[in-house]
C-alpha cells in the first residue's frame, strides 16, 4: 500500500487526524463500546462538516482525489461476475478505457468507462484515463453488441480528457469522439451514465451520450479543464482555481444547466472515504435505474434520448 | 525621442486575416502582390502558390450558391450568457464585440441557396466571430439547418471553420457536440446527404462532432484539422511534430477525409457530388420514411 499522507488534502486533514486519534484509541483498548460510538457520531458530523459547502476547486480536487474509487473498485464492488472484452478489432487495445460483460445479481449488462488505474502503476498502464482513437472504437464495438443482444448499457465517466498525442491524431481521434456520439443515437438498448470522477470534455463525451446521467456529489463535468481554461483565458495555469468557479463544472451545477438527471448523494461526506458503501449506493441506483429503462418501448426510447440532448443549450433569440 | 518606439501604449497591431477593401494585397505565403479584385475573382486563392485567404460567410455564398438564391434562416439566435462567465473579459462583453466586427449575431451563418440548381441546407461557419467557437446559438443553429435539410429533403453541407467548443458556456458548449452529433444522425437516417467541408482551422469540439461525421469530408489545402491542437500536443509529447502535421495533405494521407479540393473548383465538386448523391433521393427519402414509420423510429421533425 502506497503511503495515504500525502495523499489527502489539507481542507480534509481534520478528518483523518480524528479518525486516526479514534483508531488509536481502539488500538489502546482504552474507549468502551458506548464512547467509540459517540466518536464516531461525531467523525461523521464531521465528514457532513468538511466535505459540504466545498467551493469548485476543492470539487476538482476532490474528484481527482488519488484515493478516489475507480471504475475497477466500483466493478469489483458492485459486480458478481464480470468478463472484459479487449480491442477494438482495427488497431489495438486501449486501456485507458475498458468494457465488459458484467452481472449484477439477475441483471446482465455491458458495462464500460474510463480506467484511471488506482495506483501509479496502475495509472500509467492505463494511460491516466486519456483515451485514444482505438479505445473509442473498442466502445462503440460494445455499444453495437450491447444493442444486438439487448443488454443495457452501464457507463463510467473518470477522465482528464482525450489523450494529447501524435499517434491518436493521425489515427484520428476527432472521427472517433464524433462517431460514438453520432451512434450513441441508434443504439436502441438503455444506456445509464454515472460521471465518478471527472467528466472532461470530449474524451468523456465520446461514453456518455445516454438515457440516463448521474453525477457523483463530487464529480465534475466541463468543456476543457480548469488548468487549460485559465492557461487560455488567463495566460497562467495558475488561476486554474478561479477558472474553476467560472466553468460552473459541479454536479449542483450541471443539474442546473439541465445537463444531468440527478445527483448521488457520497456516503460519509465521499466517496474516498467509504468505497465499499458508495458501491451499494450506486449499485442500488443502477438496478432501479435500469428496471425503469426496461420498462420504456426501445423506439420511444431512442426519441427520447434524441429529444433531450436536441433540446440542451440556453440561448437567445430575436 | 525614439523614432522606433510607440509613443502610445495601447495600440495594437492587426495581423489582417481577411481580405480587406484595399486594392492589392500580399501573399502571406509566397509574397506574390495580388490586386484585389482580382483575388477575388479567383475565389480568395492564390493563383501562383495556391493559398487559401481566409474569408468570411458570405465570400462562400458568393462562391458556392447560384446567383440571388440564398436565403438566411434563423439570423435571430444570439448568444446568451448563462453561466455569466468572466474572465479577463465579460462573455457578454466579448460577444458584443464579435457581433460588431462580423455583423453578425452568432459564429454560423445558416440559410437554404441553390447549388448547381440543387437547393441546399447551407451552414457556414465564421473563424472572425470568436474563433468560430460553437456555444448554444451555433449547435442550435446546426441542428435547425439539419432540420431545414430533412423537411425540405435537401442535402446539408456545413463549412466548419472552428477552434472548437466555446469555453465561456462550459459544460453546455459540450453538450453542443452531443447534440448536433443527434441531428447529423437523424439526417443520416433520413438518406440525405450530409456534405461536411473542413476549412482552416477545424479542431476541438466541432472536428470531434459534426465535422467529421460527413458522408463525404472535402478539405481545403493545408487547413488545420485535428482534436487537440498541435501546441499542446507538443507540450505532451516534448518533442517537434512530424512535417505537415494535422495540414489536410496529411489526414487525406491517413484516409481520414475523402479529398483535398482547391476552393476555386468546389462548386464543381459540390455539383457533381450532389447530382450523384441526390439522385433517385425522392424515391429514396419517400421508402425511408414508410420504414420508419413502419418501426416508428425517431424522427422527430
Amino acid at each position: 500500500m502506497e503511503n495515504q499522507d500525502n495523499k489527502i488534502l489539507d481542507f480534509e486533514k481534520p478528518v483523518y487526524e480524528m479518525q486516526n486519534r479514534i483508531e488509536q484509541l481502539k488500538r489502546e483498548g482504552s474507549v468502551n463500546a458506548g464512547e467509540l460510538g459517540r466518536l464516531m457520531e461525531k467523525l461523521n458530523e464531521l465528514e457532513g462538516q468538511v466535505y459540504k459547502d466545498l467551493s469548485a476547486w476543492e470539487r476538482v480536487q476532490l474528484a481527482r482525489h488519488p484515493l478516489r474509487p475507480t471504475i475497477l473498485d466500483y466493478i469489483d464492488a458492485i459486480c458478481d461476475e464480470f468478463e472484459e472484452l479487449h480491442g477494438d478489432r482495427l488497431f489495438g487495445d486501449d486501456p485507458a478505457v475498458i468494457a465488459g460483460i458484467g452481472r449484477i445479481d439477475k441483471l446482465r449488462l455491458m458495462i464500460y468507462g474510463h480506467a484511471k488505474g488506482r495506483n501509479t502503476q496502475e495509472r500509467i498502464r492505463h494511460n491516466f484515463g486519456m483515451a485514444k482513437p482505438e479505445g473509442f472504437r473498442k466502445i462503440l464495438r460494445v455499444m453495437r453488441m450491447a444493442e444486438k443482444f439487448r443488454l443495457p448499457v452501464l457507463s463510467f465517466i473518470d477522465t482528464p480528457g482525450a489523450y494529447p498525442g501524435v499517434g491518436a491524431e493521425e489515427r484520428g481521434q476527432p472521427e472517433a469522439i464524433a462517431e460514438n456520439l453520432k451512434q450513441a443515437f441508434n443504439i436502441k438498448t438503455p444506456i445509464l451514465v454515472i460521471v465518478i470522477g471527472e467528466g472532461g470534455s470530449g474524451g468523456a463525451l465520446a461514453l456518455a451520450v445516454g438515457d440516463r446521467t448521474f453525477m457523483m456529489e463530487h464529480a465534475i463535468y466541463s468543456v476543457i479543464s480548469p488548468e487549460g481554461c485559465a492557461a487560455i483565458l488567463w495566460k497562467s495555469r495558475e488561476k486554474a482555481p478561479e477558472a474553476a468557479a467560472s466553468l460552473r463544472l459541479t454536479a449542483a451545477d450541471c443539474l442546473e444547466f439541465g445537463v444531468i438527471d440527478g445527483i448521488l448523494r457520497e456516503v460519509h461526506g465521499a466517496a474516498h472515504r467509504d468505497p465499499q458503501g458508495n458501491a451499494a449506493m450506486i449499485k442500488e441506483k443502477i438496478l432501479d435505474e435500469v428496471e425503469a429503462l426496461g420498462r420504456i418501448n426501445p423506439d420511444s426510447m431512442l426519441r427520447q434520448r434524441e429529444e433531450k440532448f436536441l433540446a440542451m443549450g440556453i440561448f437567445e433569440e430575436d | 525621442m525614439n523614432w522606433l518606439k510607440r509613443a502610445k501604449q495601447g495600440i495594437k497591431t492587426w495581423r489582417k486575416k481577411e481580405v480587406p477593401d484595399g486594392l492589392w494585397e500580399k501573399c502571406p505565403s509566397c509574397g506574390e502582390i495580388l490586386y484585389h479584385k482580382e483575388l477575388i475573382r479567383l475565389t480568395s486563392v492564390c493563383p501562383k502558390c495556391d493559398f487559401h485567404f481566409r474569408i468570411n460567410p458570405s465570400a462562400y455564398i458568393d462562391i458556392l450558391t447560384d446567383q440571388s438564391t440564398f436565403v438566411e434562416t434563423d439570423g435571430g439566435i444570439r448568444s446568451a450568457d448563462p453561466l455569466q462567465f468572466r474572465d479577463s473579459k465579460k462573455y457578454t462583453e466579448r460577444i458584443r464585440i464579435s457581433r460588431r466586427k462580423t455583423g453578425r449575431n452568432s459564429a454560423i451563418l445558416t440559410g437554404t441557396a441553390k447549388l448547381n440548381a440543387h437547393p441546399v441546407s447551407l451552414a457556414i461557419m465564421d473563424f472572425s466571430f470568436m474563433g468560430g467557437s460553437m456555444g448554444s446559438a451555433v449547435g442550435e443553429k446546426i441542428i435547425r439547418a439539419a432540420r431545414q435539410a430533412i423537411s425540405g429533403r435537401m442535402p446539408l453541407v456545413i463549412i466548419s471553420a472552428s477552434g472548437g467548443a466555446r469555453m465561456q458556456e462550459s459544460i453546455l458548449s459540450l453538450m453542443q457536440m452531443a447534440k448536433t452529433s443527434a441531428a447529423i444522425a437523424a439526417v443520416s437516417r433520413a438518406s440525405l446527404p450530409y456534405i461536411s467541408i473542413l476549412t482552416n482551422p477545424t479542431t476541438g469540439g466541432v472536428a470531434a462532432s459534426f465535422a467529421f461525421q460527413g458522408d463525404i469530408i472535402i478539405a481545403e489545402p493545408k487547413a488545420l484539422i485535428g482534436f487537440t491542437g498541435p501546441r499542446v500536443i507538443r507540450e505532451t509529447v516534448g518533442e517537434e511534430l512530424p512535417a505537415g502535421f494535422q495540414r489536410s495533405e496529411f489526414l487525406l494521407e491517413h484516409g481520414m477525409i475523402d479529398m483535398i479540393t482547391s476552393r476555386r473548383e468546389l462548386k464543381k465538386t459540390l455539383g457533381f457530388i450532389l447530382d450523384s448523391l441526390m439522385c433517385g433521393v425522392s424515391t429514396r427519402v419517400e421508402e425511408n420514411y414508410q420504414e420508419n414509420d413502419r418501426k416508428t423510429i425517431s424522427l422527430i421533425w
